[in-house]
């Protein structure tokens, strides 16, 4: 009964670049239910905005390459889909939130223009009737006078508006799955907290499964069921919001937990930052992508790529600590110390 | 912290003139003052003038009217005397964005040490190498990487450096205007924790301004909330958390994600209606009336005074004025 | 202290042994990030070399100068003098007789052997009898140097005007465009037949008459390159250190805006040559005896049908210093995008 609408299995995504192949993504698999939010997090350069893009086809072709790697989209594979396909299934039925609205909607057409434009082209209806829905759907996404907004043009309206705007307009023909790429980046706190209600409130009347792309933790606390932790192209951990907050096994995630400063501790304990910075995608490197920075590092992960290893049900993670060998050490260093 | 105010503000102001009609009243009447070997945090949304407040206090604008006061001593008088030069000796600035805000065209040692030319003229070349070399070190990099050029470094190291070029000239104030919003999660804390440590050696005081308010309360003593060019609230960061005064500052911290799932789903929000009204046409009375769930009929008519409800403790709001009550 | 294990003796099984703590020095860690990359500019030179029509056109400009002032002293004869039985001899350089070069005239007649020449004239001489050779090297160096002069003052002027318009802005910057304006507003050649009536015509005046109006455009893109780039926060910085003005701008604005004002002093090259020969050609360029590449071609022109050599020379010469600028100007723009060096 659980089948996930989106499957990305072993997912390579390679940029060819002056310097050389950058190897961006590096194996990723998740998948996404019905009604079901899915948060990426990992900090720029980690490979989460290039998984979005190579979902919605959208990375260019002459400069980047799929290597290997499924994408399914109710049994259909996407990453083989002829242009034509890929068209209908854009926008009606995948459909992409940006973290800047202007350069997703054009400048030169009214909002109206685009909402009527991008319904008429998927769903069968007259003119009348897609204009009707568009109206609608500005209402839905809490746009004042919308009978009236709807011919106004996009600098008319201001970042937290044209964010509803592009929600509005990716949301025009019911997609099942909508993808949020840093949606609320751009946005003051205030309107933030606006725009993530907005995002909820819709996902529970439409069902929509949304994958929210995203480097802010609280973000994800707040909307997400799932979360996938991306670092250096690969996931790192997944599982269940609860597992990953408060059961994190990776060092990188509980890195990522403790360099953010608590808002309801009282008083300054000194944050513990990761050290170092993210490796560079264009080289190629041995062992795990995180030993360089990680307190917890090993001989073997220098040299060996950790497996996935299951922690709890639905709960992953790539880290050689998890492995039974470790954990022996560890408790012969516990007794030899203690 | 000792009882010793190193800055004071009376009543600043900065307007942009952008049109023959158009004022921009970016600040507009602000007030306060920062002590010896504090931080106070700045916070507010896009827009609101905190960056303009930093820059208009490091005299790279020009206030429109109000006055600003370094150690006792009136900055256009100082300047006047002295010279833009003795001033800027006393005050640096951290900036932005790590991008931007280093010359792509000079190398590590010519961006550190451009100030100490300018300030210590007599320092022969040998010495001034190891002063850069030192301040490197002093900011977490290898004197090795010297004579390399800005965009061989990352994010994080771009804005280490940053930090050494205002701390070569040895100032005693440092504005730092956003100086973690374009660097990743993981490394904010390392740049964060570098400031903490440099504040503590040098006996730094900062103006940390900045729109994230959990990493502001992490570093600051103090923080004022700017909304629209204007102050609404200062107070003790914690007093602040705990007992917020101003609808605004209130709604601001209930609209914060926390990290934490469980606590984020299931708190109360105060979720703000509308956005921030145009600068350029700033509300008449309070300039938050638009968007304050507790507004009533005064706070479109009258300006609310910036007064200390609680010990140490500010805020401009008619909700504790005498007419509030 | 601990050594990292050299690459070379990575262990290829998983074994007990290697899961212990081994903690990555933290200096190396920090090095990690920090490759090391090329200076800016020598970055853009590597890209420079990579481009098919730099280097040849390149080459062929410096081969070109180089004989613009070799040139004449390969002969015995000099751009002046004048020598009436030799009047009118098609080109003729032995051994390259199947290119043209063989001294017959359009009837197919030696004209050497008719007059018993026996020195050749490689590029053959005028109806004075001045040796073209020379005369068209000449003609190339007064063109190119021209050409240099004219650029370089566009160069300083634009880059002093559109610096100080742009940097100080405001009222200042308002006036100084105002003016920029109505020299754009008078049709150029107005202003420069003006000028060259007042003055006597020459090396001068030419150089002065395409100054007049040439640095605005120059002075727009230094103007627009210093308004981007002293929003910087890199400015800012430079300014709350106390930095002077007359630094900021010699330091920080203009090395930035180097790239777009190398390229566009680049392609103020071939234009101003063009230009000369155009003034030239309309009549207002160089007087006889002196040749510039456009007198050269005037000259050329009324002998066209009878002699086409003399006009086929100068033209060919004309083109190629054209299409080498114009290809090392376009390479230098690549090289140098600002989109490529971030």
């Amino acid at each position: 009964m659980n089948q996930p609408i989106l499957t990305v299995d072993g997912l390579h995504v390679a940029f060819h670049s002056q310097r050389g192949e950058v190897h961006a993504v590096r194996g990723v698999s998740f998948c996404l239910q019905k009604q079901e939010t899915l948060a990426i997090v990992g900090e720029s350069g980690s490979g989460k905005s290039v998984t979005a893009k190579a979902i919605m086809r959208l990375l260019p072709k002459q400069s980047t390459s799929i290597p290997a790697g499924q994408i399914t989209y109710a049994g259909q594979n996407v990453l083989a889909l002829p242009p034509r396909e890929l068209q209908s299934l854009r926008g009606a039925e995948i459909s992409m939130v940006f973290q800047d609205p202007m350069t997703s909607l054009n400048p030169t057409m009214t909002i109206g223009q685009q909402l009527v434009e991008g319904i008429s082209k998927h769903q069968r209806l007259d003119k009348a009737a897609a204009y009707e829905k568009a109206v609608n759907m500005l209402q839905l996404v809490g746009i004042p006078n919308a009978q009236e907004r709807i011919r106004a043009y996009p600098h008319h309206f201001s970042g937290g508006m044209r964010q509803r705007v592009g929600i509005a307009m990716a949301l025009a023909c019911d997609p099942k799955v909508l993808i949020a790429d840093e949606p609320t980046t751009a946005l003051d706190v205030t309107v933030q907290a606006q725009i993530l209600e907005l995002m909820k409130s819709l996902q529970q009347r439409t069902g929509t499964g949304i994958i929210l792309i995203t480097h802010d933790l609280g973000v994800v606390a707040n909307m997400a069921q799932k979360v996938a932790v991306m670092y250096a192209g690969e996931v790192v951990e997944t599982g269940p919001i609860a597992e990953i907050f408060y059961r994190p096994k990776h060092p990188y995630t509980w890195g990522l937990l403790r360099s953010m400063p608590r808002l309801d501790a009282a008083g300054t304990e000194p944050l513990i930052p990761i050290p170092g910075t993210p490796p560079d995608l264009a080289r190629q490197q041995q062992g795990c992508p995180f030993a360089p920075r990680c307190a917890h590092v090993m001989k073997v992960c220098k040299h060996f790529s950790p497996p996935l290893t299951e922690v709890s049900s639905g709960h992953t993670a790539k880290c050689w600590l998890l492995d039974q060998r470790a954990q022996q050490q560890e408790r012969l260093a516990g007794v030899a110390g203690g | 912290m000792n009882n010793r105010v190193l800055l004071e503000v009376n009543h600043l102001s900065k307007h942009f003139q952008l049109g023959p009609n158009q004022t921009l009243r970016a600040v507009d009447d602000v007030s306060f003052h920062i002590w010896q070997g504090e931080t106070l945090g700045l916070v507010g949304e896009s827009g609101c003038g905190k960056s303009t407040v930093g820059r208009t206090l490091l005299q790279l604008y020009k206030p429109t009217s109000g006055e600003i006061r370094f150690a006792g001593e009136r900055v256009s008088d100082m300047t006047e005397r002295k010279g833009h030069k003795a001033y800027t000796s006393q005050m640096q600035m951290i900036f932005q964005d790590p991008y931007s805000s280093l010359n792509p065209r000079m190398t590590v040692t010519e961006i550190i040490s451009e100030g100490l030319m300018i300030h210590r003229p007599n320092l022969a070349k040998k010495e001034r190498k190891e002063q850069v070399s030192a301040l490197l070190e002093l900011v977490g990099l290898s004197s090795r990487q010297a004579n390399r050029y800005p965009h061989e470094f990352s994010g994080g190291q771009r804005q280490r450096i940053g930090i050494a070029r205002a701390l070569a000239v040895e100032p005693s104030f440092i504005v730092a205007d956003e100086p973690i919003a374009a660097l990743d999660v993981s490394i904010q804390a390392q740049i964060v924790n570098l400031l903490m440590d440099l504040q503590r050696q040098k006996q730094l005081t900062y103006l940390f301004i900045a729109h994230d308010l959990s990493m502001v309360k992490h570093i600051s003593d103090r923080i004022a909330v700017m909304y629209l060019g204007q102050l609404v609230e200062l107070a003790a960061s914690d007093e602040l958390y705990a007992r917020p005064l101003h609808p605004y500052t209130e709604a601001l911290l209930s609209a914060i994600p926390l990290p934490d799932p469980v606590q984020e789903q299931s708190r109360e929000r105060i979720v703000l209606q509308g956005e921030i009204p145009n600068p350029l046409n700033p509300p008449s009375g309070c300039r938050f009336h638009t968007r304050c769930p507790k507004a009533f009929d005064i706070c479109a008519k009258e300006i609310p005074s910036f007064a200390e409800v609680l010990p140490q403790h500010y805020v401009k709001c008619h909700l504790y004025g005498e007419k509030g009550e | 202290m601990r050594t990292l294990p050299a690459t070379g003796t990575s262990p290829h099984e998983i074994t007990d042994d290697l899961f212990v703590h081994e903690p990555v020095a933290a200096e190396v860690a920090m090095e990690v990030a920090a490759s090391a990359a090329d200076a800016p500019w020598k970055a853009a030179l590597k890209r420079l070399g990579k481009n098919r029509g730099v280097v040849p056109a390149f080459v062929l400009i410096m081969v070109i100068t180089v004989l613009a002032f070799v040139g004449p002293l390969l002969t015995p004869y000099t751009y002046d003098g004048q020598n009436v039985a030799h009047s009118n001899l098609p080109p003729k350089i032995s051994g390259l007789g199947w290119l043209g070069f063989d001294g017959l005239d359009s009837n197919g007649v030696d004209l050497y052997a008719k007059r018993n020449i026996t020195e050749a004239h490689w590029f053959g001489t005028d109806e004075f009898g001045r040796d073209m050779w020379t005369r068209v090297w000449k003609g190339t160096q007064i063109s190119l140097l021209i050409a240099l002069v004219a650029a370089l003052l566009d160069l300083f002027i634009g880059v002093l005007y559109g610096g100080i318009s742009a940097y100080y802005g405001g009222k200042i910057d308002n006036v100084m465009q105002r003016i920029i304006e109505v020299l754009v507003g008078i049709p150029n050649l107005i202003v420069i037949i003006l000028f060259i009536l007042i003055l006597e015509p020459g090396i001068t005046s030419i150089i002065l008459a395409m100054t007049i109006t040439g640095w605005v455009g120059m002075a727009r893109i230094v103007r627009g390159q210093i308004l981007q780039l002293k929003g910087q926060e890199f400015v800012l910085a430079a300014r709350s250190l106390g930095v002077s003005n007359s630094r900021i701008m010699f330091k920080h604005l203009i090395p930035n805006a180097m790239g777009p004002i190398i390229v566009t002093l680049m392609f103020t090259l071939p234009t101003a040559i063009f230009f000369e020969a155009f003034l030239s050609f309309i009549g207002l360029g160089l007087q006889a005896p002196l040749a510039s590449l456009g007198v050269l071609i005037n000259d050329g022109y009324k002998g066209m049908r009878l002699f086409p050599y003399k006009l086929v020379i100068p033209a060919v010469m004309i083109s190629l210093i054209m299409i080498s600028f114009n290809l090392l100007a376009d390479g230098l723009r690549d090289a140098l995008d600002p989109k490529m060096t971030k």
